[in-house]
C-alpha cells in the first residue's frame, strides 16, 4: 500500500450514465414486447445499441488510461478484485440452476411419483406417472410433432457426439488461452497473438456446434423448452452457458485486437487476465454441464 | 493536496465537483454518491411509508372502507419491496460510501465509476418498479416473496417487475464488489483488519453476503419469467416442476437477505453506542466473529420460512435447531452493547436514544424469532400478524431506528452544522411510543389468528386493529420531523459551528473524527498514521 498517494480516482464519469440508461431501454423494451406490445423490440434494439456504444467507450478509455500508465499496482489490484467478485457472483448464479436440476431430479419428482410419505400424491394428482429421469412431466408436456399435434415423446441428447466434442473444443481452448498468456510473460507477441486466435476461433467453434445441436433438439428430438422440466433445465443451464460463452469469446476478441495494437506488459496486463479467468471459470461451468447434463 | 491524488486528471483546473445538476449525474466522488443514495433512500422512506398508511387506513376497521381487496394486496407488496430495496438497503449503501473510506483512512472508493453505476442502477430498477403501479392489471399483488402459481397471474407489470430485480442486482452486487475492494486494497497502512471499526467490518461481511445472494435472487425470478413466457414449467408439477422449489431459492436469497439490512444496522450501533458510554466497545473481537458466525448460519436456515409446505421430518428438524443457533451469536451482541454500556459515563444524546431503543426492542424481534423457530410453535403463529410483528420489530425500531441515530450521529460531521436536539428528541419520544402503539398489538392479533396480508377481517380482531393503526400514524406523522431536521440541518442547523470531533473525545474513537467538519472533496489525500484505539 506504499503506492497510496498515486491511486487513481476519476474526476468524471459518464459512460454509467449512458450504459444505464441503455440497458433501461432494452429491459423495458423486452417487459413491453412480452406483454405484446408493438413498440417494444424498437426499444429494445435502441437500448442496446446504447449499450454497446456504452461498453465499446467506457472500455476504450480504460485502454487508453492503462496504456498511458495512469493505473499502478494498487489500482491492478483493486481491478482484479472485482473481476473475482463478479465471476464468484456467476457461479452463484448457476449454482441456481445446476440447484433446480438437482432438487428436481432427486426430490421433486421422486415425491410426485409417490416415493416416501408421498403416496397419497400420485394417487390422487397423477396417479399413473412413474417417476423416472428424464421427463417432461406427468402431463407429458412438448415433444415431438406429429401431424401438427404434439405426441409428448421426446429424445435426450446423447453426450459422447456433439458434447464431447464440444468438451474438448473448450479444453482446447483453456490450453490455448493459457499457452496466449505464457507467450505475453515471454514477451512473445507472436505467442500470444496465435494463442487468442485459436482461442477465440474454437469459442465460436463451439457456440456454432451448441446451435446445431439446438436445432437437432427442436426439430428431430422433440426436446424444447416446453418439454416438461428436463427440457427446462436442460435449456436453461446449456443456454446461459452458451450465452456466456459467447461473451467470452467477445471479450477475447477485443483482447486480441488490443495484442495486436501491441497493448499489455508482462507486468501489466489486467484486461488479458480477466478474459483469462472469465474463460476458465466457462470451461469449468461446461465440465459441470456435460457430467449432470449430459452424462448422468 | 489533492493534487497527489488528482495528478493524472485531465481537468487541472478543477479538482472539486462539476456544476449544477451535472455535478450529481456524473460524479465519482464517494460523498456525493453516498449523499444521492441517502437522498433516495429517505424519498424512498416516504413512498413506502405512505402504501403503508394506505393499508392501515384499511385496516382500521373490520369491513372494507377505501381500496379494491386486489390493490390493497398491490400495496403490502410494493410497501415492502420499496422499503426493502428501495429504502434500507440503498440507506446503508450510502451510509457506506459516505463513511468507509473516512473510516479506514482512503481518498475514496476503490472503484469509483462502478460506484456511480451502482447509484443509477438503483433508480433505473426502482424506477421500473414504480411503473408497475399504473399498469393494466395493478402492480404485483402476490406480496413480495413473489410465488409461483399466484404471481403469474399478475398482469402487464410481471416483467417490468422481475426486470426491476435484475437492475436491483446487478446494483447491488456492484456496490458490494467496490466495498469490498474498498475494504481489503485501499486501508492506510496502519489500519489493519483487526484494528477496523465495527461499522466497515459488518459492511464487508454483508457485502459477501450480497454478492452470494443477489445472483440467486435473479435465477428464480428468470425462471418465473420462462415459465409464463417461454413454456418452461420449473415451478409447476404438470411438467414434472414444483412451486415449493422457488420457495427454496427465494428464501436461500431471502433470509441472508434480512440479514443484510441487519448486519450494517450492528455495526453501527457498535460505533455508536461506545461514543457515547464513553468506554470502547466491550468485546470488538467478538463482535467481529458473531458477525462472521451469523453471516455463516444465515445460509444455512432459509427453510425455517417454510414449516407449512410438508418438507420431510427430517428437514423440519434441521431447520429449527439450526435456526436456533442463531440466537447464540446475536446473543453476543446484544451482551455486548449492554456490557459497554455498563458503567459507563452516558449521555442520552438523540442518537444514544435511538441506540438504546435499538438494543432492547430488537431483541423483542429476536425472541418472537426463536418463537416462530420451533417448527411445531409455528404451525400456529405462520403467515399471521404474529410474523408482521417479528419483522417489523426487526426492521423498523431496530435498522430504521439505527438509521436515524446514524443520521444525527453523522450529519454534523458531514454539514458542519448541529441539528436541534429538542426536535431530535421530540421524534425520538414519538417514535419510540408509537412504533410499540403500532406492533405490539400485532402479535395478539397473530396470536389469535389474524392472517397476514387481507383487507378485511373479523369483529373479534377489530380493537388491536385500530389501536395499530393508531399508532402507525402517529409513527409516520412523526417522521416528518426527521425530515424537517434533516433539511434544516444541512441549512445551517442551530448556527453553532460543530468541531472536528462533534461529540466529547469521539476522535478517541474513529479516524472520521480527526477530520474537518465538513470533511473535504478527496478525504485522505496522505494516508493517516495514527489510528484511533478505543473502538477495540
Ligand atoms: C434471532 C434471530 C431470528 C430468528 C430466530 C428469526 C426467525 C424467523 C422465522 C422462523 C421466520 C418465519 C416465520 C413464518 O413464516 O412462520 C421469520 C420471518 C421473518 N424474519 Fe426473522 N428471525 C430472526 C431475526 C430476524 C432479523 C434480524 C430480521 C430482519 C432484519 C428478520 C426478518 C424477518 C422477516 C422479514 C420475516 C418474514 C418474511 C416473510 O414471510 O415475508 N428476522 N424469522
Ligand atoms: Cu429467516
Amino acid at each position: 500500500m506504499s503506492t497510496h498517494n498515486s491511486y487513481y480516482i476519476p474526476n468524471k464519469a459518464t459512460w454509467p450514465i449512458v450504459g444505464t440508461v441503455g440497458l433501461f431501454c432494452l429491459l423495458a423494451g423486452f417487459a413491453n414486447y412480452l406483454n405484446g406490445s408493438a413498440i417494444g423490440v424498437t426499444w429494445m434494439i435502441l437500448g442496446l445499441g446504447v449499450f454497446v456504444i456504452m461498453l465499446a467507450g467506457w472500455f476504450t478509455l480504460q485502454a487508453i488510461e492503462s496504456e498511458s500508465g495512469m493505473y499502478n499496482t494498487q489500482v491492478g489490484i483493486s481491478y482484479r478484485m472485482g473481476m473475482m467478485w463478479f465471476i464468484f457472483s456467476e457461479i452463484m448464479f448457476f449454482a441456481v440452476f445446476f440447484g433446480t436440476l438437482w432438487y428436481t431430479r432427486n426430490l421433486s419428482v421422486p415425491w410426485l411419483g409417490g416415493e416416501g410419505t408421498n403416496a397419497a400424491t400420485r394417487e390422487f394428482l397423477w396417479p399413473t406417472f412413474d417417476a423416472i429421469w428424464p421427463t417432461n412431466g406427468p402431463a407429458h408436456l412438448g415433444g415431438k410433432i406429429v401431424d401438427g399435434k404434439s405426441t409428448g415423446e421426446f429424445e435426450t441428447m446423447h453426450a459422447w457426439g456433439i458434447p464431447f466434442l464440444n468438451t474438448l473444443i473448450l479444453l482446447t481452448s483453456g490450453v490455448t488461452c493459457t499457452w496466449a498468456h505464457h507467450g505475453l510473460l515471454a514477451k512473445n507477441r507472436d505467442q500470444l497473438i496465435k494463442g487468442l486466435i485459436a482461442t477465440v476461433v474454437l469459442g465460436f467453434l463451439f457456440v456454432s456446434f451448441q446451435a446445431f445441436e439446438y436445432h437437432e433438439a427442436y426439430t428431430e428430438m422433440g426436446l424444447t423448452l416446453g418439454s416438461g422440466i428436463y427440457g427446462s433445465t436442460f435449456f436453461m443451464l446449456t443456454g446461459f452457458h452458451g450465452l456466456h460463452v459467447c461473451i467470452g469469446a467477445i471479450i477475447l476478441s477485443v483482447v486480441l485486437f488490443r495484442s495486436w495494437k501491441g497493448h499489455f506488459q508482462p507486468e501489466n496486463h489486467f484486461a488479458f487476465e480477466a478474459a483469462a479467468w472469465y474463460w476458465h471459470f466457462v470451461d469449468v461451468v461446461w465440465l459441470g454441464l456435460f457430467i449432470f447434463v449430459y452424462i448422468m | 493536496m489533492s493534487a497527489v491524488v488528482a495528478e493524472h486528471d485531465h481537468d487541472h483546473h478543477d479538482h472539486g465537483p462539476a456544476g449544477g445538476i451535472k455535478r450529481w449525474i456524473v460524479t465519482t466522488n464517494h460523498k456525493d454518491i453516498g449523499t444521492l443514495y441517502l437522498v433516495f433512500a429517505l424519498a424512498m422512506f416516504f413512498v413506502g411509508g405512505a402504501m403503508a398508511m394506505v393499508i392501515r387506513a384499511e385496516l382500521f376497521e373490520p369491513g372494507m372502507q377505501f381500496v379494491q381487496p386486489q390493490f390493497f394486496n398491490s400495496m403490502t407488496t410494493m410497501h415492502a419491496l420499496v422499503m426493502v430495496f428501495g429504502a434500507v438497503m440503498p440507506a446503508f449503501v450510502g451510509l457506506a460510501n459516505w463513511m468507509i473510506p473516512m473510516m479506514i483512512g482512503a481518498p475514496d472508493m476503490a472503484l469509483p465509476r462502478l460506484n456511480n453505476m451502482s447509484f443509477w442502477m438503483l433508480v433505473a430498477g426502482i424506477s421500473l418498479l414504480a411503473s408497475t403501479l399504473v399498469m393494466e392489471g395493478g402492480a404485483p399483488a402476490s406480496g413480495w416473496t413473489l410465488y409461483p402459481p399466484l404471481v403469474l397471474q399478475t398482469g402487464k407489470a410481471l416483467p417490468f417487475a422481475i426486470f426491476s430485480v435484475h437492475l436491483l442486482g446487478i446494483s447491488s452486487i456492484m456496490g458490494a464488489i467496490n466495498i469490498i475492494a474498498t475494504v481489503f486494497n485501499m486501508r492506510a497502512p496502519a489500519m489493519t483488519l483487526m484494528k477496523m471499526p465495527l461499522f466497515v467490518w459488518t459492511w464487508l461481511i454483508t457485502a459477501f453476503l450480497l454478492i452470494a445472494i443477489m445472483p440467486v435472487f435473479a435465477g428464480a425470478v428468470t425462471m418465473l419469467l420462462t415459465d409464463k413466457f417461454f413454456e418452461t414449467s420449473f415451478f409447476d408439477a404438470a411438467g414434472g416442476g414444483d412451486p415449493v422449489l422457488y420457495q427454496h431459492i427465494f428464501w436461500f436469497f431471502g433470509h441472508p437477505e434480512v440479514y443484510v439490512m441487519i448486519l450494517p444496522t450492528f455495526g453501527v450501533a457498535s460505533t455508536i453506542i461506545p461514543v457515547f458510554a464513553r468506554k470502547p466497545l466491550f468485546g470488538y473481537s467478538s463482535m467481529v466473529y458473531a458477525t462472521a458466525s451469523i453471516a455463516f448460519l444465515s445460509f444455512i436456515v432459509w427453510a425455517h420460512h417454510m414449516f407449512l409446505v410438508g418438507m420431510p421430518m427430517a428437514g423440519e428438524l434441521y431447520f429449527m435447531y439450526a435456526t436456533m443457533l442463531i440466537a447464540i451469536p446475536t446473543g453476543v451482541k446484544v451482551f455486548n452493547w449492554t456490557a459497554t454500556m455498563w458503567k459507563g459515563s452516558l449521555t442520552f444524546e438523540t442518537p444514544m436514544l435511538f441506540s438504546i431503543a435499538f438494543v432492547v426492542l430488537f431483541t423483542m424481534g429476536g425472541f418472537t424469532g426463536l418463537m416462530m423457530a420451533i417448527a411445531p410453535a409455528d404451525f400456529q403463529y405462520h403467515d399471521t400478524y404474529f410474523i408482521v410483528a417479528h419483522f417489523h420489530y426487526t426492521l423498523v425500531p431496530a435498522s430504521i431506528f439505527i438509521l436515524m441515530a446514524a443520521g444525527y450521529f453523522w450529519l454534523p460531521k458531514w454539514t458542519g452544522h448541529m441539528y436541534n436536539e429538542k426536535i431530535g428528541k421530540l421524534h425520538f419520544w414519538l417514535s419510540a411510543v408509537s412504533v410499540n402503539i403500532l406492533f405490539f398489538p400485532q402479535h395478539f392479533l397473530g396470536l389469535a389468528g389474524m392472517p397476514r396480508r387481507i383487507p378485511d377481517y373479523a369483529v373479534q380482531f377489530a380493537d388491536w386493529n385500530m389501536i395499530s393503526s393508531i399508532g402507525g400514524f402517529i409513527f409516520g406523522a412523526s417522521q416528518l420531523l426527521f425530515l424537517y431536521i434533516v433539511v434544516d440541518t444541512i441549512k445551517g442547523g442551530t448556527g453553532e459551528k460543530v468541531t472536528d470531533e462533534v461529540w466529547e473525545d469521539a476522535s478517541k474513537h474513529g479516524l472520521e473524527w480527526t477530520l474537518p467538519s465538513p470533511p473535504p472533496y478527496h478525504t485522505f489525500t496522505t494516508p493517516p498514521t495514527a489510528i484511533p484505539t478505543e473502538h477495540f
